[in-house]
């Protein structure tokens, strides 16, 4: 438009006639929107500026080298190696981890659970549906905070004590300080169930185009799910009894004041986890009910007027169309749930907030560096997700011709 | 909820323009007429409401005294409860004026936190406290145990320095308040609770059965516990150091609450000085003469403060042990008042 405005200038004989730069909209714009950042520049110039005055000004320590000091503390639970002598920035690396290994399993559980339950809610069974919705009502109106003590004081304090543990078979132990079950130890030879494993996972892919080709050409169904299933669990097993089963199991023993040995799964890991994705469950629960919804009957009823069975109308008609509607809140759900971990401080599971913005900030008392670091993460973590779920939700968008 | 607190703190740490923190803060409490102390968020003998919702202890004696000082009146105090985590975010921000919260002195926290510690309310040291079933009867047999701990404290560092110089492993659980670690340990998730011994005695009374924890023999640190104030404020610094200074004195001097209004007209020059009678040492604080006489008049010499709080007569029954004055075996020693 404003192209087009400035034509007759251009033509005008006149230099003079040339507006003058508050006369001309464009510029105008230009010159307030300059002006706008500069401001909004200066004002986090100022605020900085003055936190570091006033940071120098009463002595409090600042900058980054607080994160190769040793830490000196002990965590209870680690995904990587960590002992008292390592520095706070490692403290860092494990409060991080443990916060993506609690949301990754609950983002997973979550999902499950609330297909499930949002399916259920669906179902004609009228006791199903009433239980479905029952969870739903539940769990959606009670605060997550009150969700989690519940399960860790409640419910996992009424466990017994380490003496008088819950067993199963002498192998899989429960009591008030964790779930206590066999690891799986490798011993030489074991790589080769991994080369099975990877060898049925590419032939599944390459199963999967040739059938995927075979109905283009012919029609014909082949069972691919199950097939592919055969390959990707039965080659590893066959490799396991062939190669004399290389792979045997830890148990945990009970020693002195704990079981030692196995893999320990800590009571506040599993209080929040627990807690996390049943309360998220409710949620994605309602948006699955929601998405299914939303696809109208006549489609059903299209599907198999073609023919289609029932099994089919669902993969191909009634899921697909579903999923453009549940996509872009299941995000949100995800975001929430990565977010609400962050409670892991007040049952005391070791998760960044707990671990770094508690016991390392505390210890050195750089509270500003840390809260800014903290929150930095959690903003990187989401915008992670939501840029991995745009990506899906392009890919399972509508495609127009 | 710690979170939202320590956002907060930070937030306000950058956005307090310098010209407030240039402000005295005697001339702010004065202005606002009561003083705002730090406080724990329930230890019995130190700092806990009572059945009242009354503030009462050791720690909240040396607040009141600061505020007799400064303001006239003991009673003129807002207590803050704050966490283990919280404590020095709120102290820097400025949201307290002194935190007398059962707080560790030690190098790095008077030099890098940007507050200074006026001196000792109570020596102590780190203990152990474990269940009698355990059978256990020193802390050398702990290997292996999971051990309940308070967050944020000096504590946590110490217990891993002793069980790494005895080649002994455990695992931490890490709780925010002190009440949390209790429940843990009664629950048995935990075979050990560990903190300041005082902390011991105090948090077993919480237990439904204290008879069924022991606390042990070891004391593996030095916990000089004082109040602290922000850097950078000397009026402030020296008002709340001699504040805790007289209530050592007027029990040095034999002035107790019940005697120092008798006391008051004696000839004792020492008694005179201290008091107020001759002298500007009120003046030279910045508060009215009478301070010290105030202190002790409302609320009491040391040796009272102690006994009434965590004394042989009180649920705690700690000794004074190096908690006696310096002329009867003891640490606390005030410099001279003149």
């Amino acid at each position: 438009m404003s192209s087009e405005a400035k034509k007759p200038q251009a033509h005008s004989t006149m230099p003079n006639n040339k507006p003058l730069f508050w006369n001309d909209p464009e510029k105008r714009a230009l010159f307030f929107q300059a002006l706008l950042i500069l401001a909004v520049g200066g004002a986090i110039w100022i605020i900085v500026d003055n936190t570091l005055a006033n940071l120098e000004q009463r002595g409090i320590t600042t900058g980054f080298d607080f994160l190769s000091k040793p830490a000196g503390f002990g965590i209870l639970q680690s995904l990587i190696e960590y002992n008292e002598q390592e520095s706070y920035g490692r403290t860092f690396i494990v409060g991080l981890l443990n916060t993506l290994l609690v949301s990754g399993i609950g983002i997973a559980l979550a999902t499950l659970l609330g297909f499930v339950i949002g399916v259920a809610r669906l179902s004609h069974n009228w006791l199903i549906s009433r239980l479905a919705l029952v969870y739903i009502e539940i769990f959606r109106n009670i605060p997550l905070l009150l969700q989690i003590f519940f399960w860790y004081f409640a419910v996992l304090r009424a466990l017994p004590n380490a003496k008088q543990s819950l067993s199963i078979g002498e192998s899989v132990f429960l009591n008030i300080r964790g779930l206590y079950i066999p690891s799986p130890v490798f011993e030489a030879g074991s790589s080769i169930i991994l080369i099975a494993l990877i060898t049925g996972v590419i032939a599944s892919f390459f199963v999967s185009r040739w059938a995927h080709k075979r109905q283009d050409d012919t029609g014909q169904i082949f069972p691919t799910t199950w097939v592919n299933l055969g390959l990707i669990v039965g080659l590893p097993v066959i490799a396991f009894f062939i190669s004399g089963s290389p792979v045997s199991l830890e148990y945990p023993e009970l020693k002195g004041f704990n079981f030692r040995g196995g893999i320990t799964v800590i009571p506040e890991f599993l209080a929040l986890l627990v807690a996390l994705s049943i309360y998220t469950a409710a949620f994605i629960a309602e948006i699955v009910r929601s998405g299914i919804q939303s696809v109208h009957h006549g489609q059903t009823e299209a599907a198999h007027a073609l023919g289609l069975p029932h099994g089919r109308t669902l993969k191909l008609v009634i899921i697909p169309q579903a999923m453009r509607v549940i996509i872009p809140p299941l995000t949100s759900q995800y975001l929430n749930l990565t977010k609400n971990s962050s409670l892991a401080t007040a049952i005391g599971y070791p998760d960044l907030v707990s671990v770094f913005a508690g016991t390392t900030l505390n210890q050195t008392g750089q509270a500003v560096e840390i809260i800014f670091i903290t929150m930095a993460v959690y903003l990187l973590i989401s915008l992670l997700i939501s840029v991995f779920m745009n990506w899906y939700n392009k890919r399972m968008s509508l495609v127009e011709r | 909820m710690k979170k939202i607190g320590s956002v907060a703190a930070a937030a306000a740490v950058a956005l307090t323009f310098s010209v407030q923190s240039h402000s005295a803060t005697l001339d702010t409490v004065k202005e606002r007429g009561y003083l705002q102390c730090g406080v724990s968020t329930g230890l019995p003998g130190f700092s806990n409401p009572d059945d009242k919702g009354n503030w009462q202890g050791l720690d909240v004696d040396v607040c009141r005294a600061v505020a007799a000082a400064a303001l006239g009146d003991a009673s003129k105090v807002k207590y803050v409860p704050l966490n283990a985590k919280e404590r020095f975010t709120a102290l820097q921000s400025g949201e307290i004026d002194m935190l007398s919260r059962n707080t560790t002195w030690t190098l790095t926290r008077d030099t890098t936190l940007g507050l200074n510690f006026t001196g000792v309310s109570y020596y102590d040291g780190q203990g152990f406290m474990v269940s009698k079933k355990l059978g256990v009867s020193s802390a050398l047999e702990l290997d292996g145990a999971t051990v309940c701990i308070q967050a944020g404290t000096t504590t946590e560092l110490n217990l891993a320095d002793y069980f790494r110089q005895n080649n002994m492993t455990y695992q931490p659980v890490v709780f925010d308040t002190s009440d949390q670690t209790v429940q843990g340990f009664e629950a048995g998730r935990c075979d050990v609770l560990t903190s300041d011994q005082s902390q011991l005695y105090a948090l077993r009374i919480k237990l439904a059965d204290p008879s069924s924890a022991m606390v042990l023999p070891e004391v593996i640190s030095k916990e000089p516990l004082g109040p602290s104030v922000r850097q950078g404020d000397d009026q402030w610094f020296n008002l709340v150091k001699w504040s805790l200074f007289a209530a050592v004195t007027a029990e040095e001097m034999g002035l107790t609450s019940a005697n120092v209004d008798q006391m008051k007209n004696s000839d004792n020059p020492d008694v005179k000085r201290f008091t107020g009678a001759e002298g500007d040492f009120g003046k030279a604080l910045g508060v009215n003469n009478d301070w010290a006489y105030q202190i002790v008049k409302q609320v009491g010499n040391y040796g009272e403060i102690f006994e009434r709080n965590v004394g042989a007569n009180t649920p705690l029954g700690i000794a004074r042990g190096l908690n006696a004055l310096w002329s009867k075996g003891g640490l606390q020693y005030a410099p001279p008042m003149r």
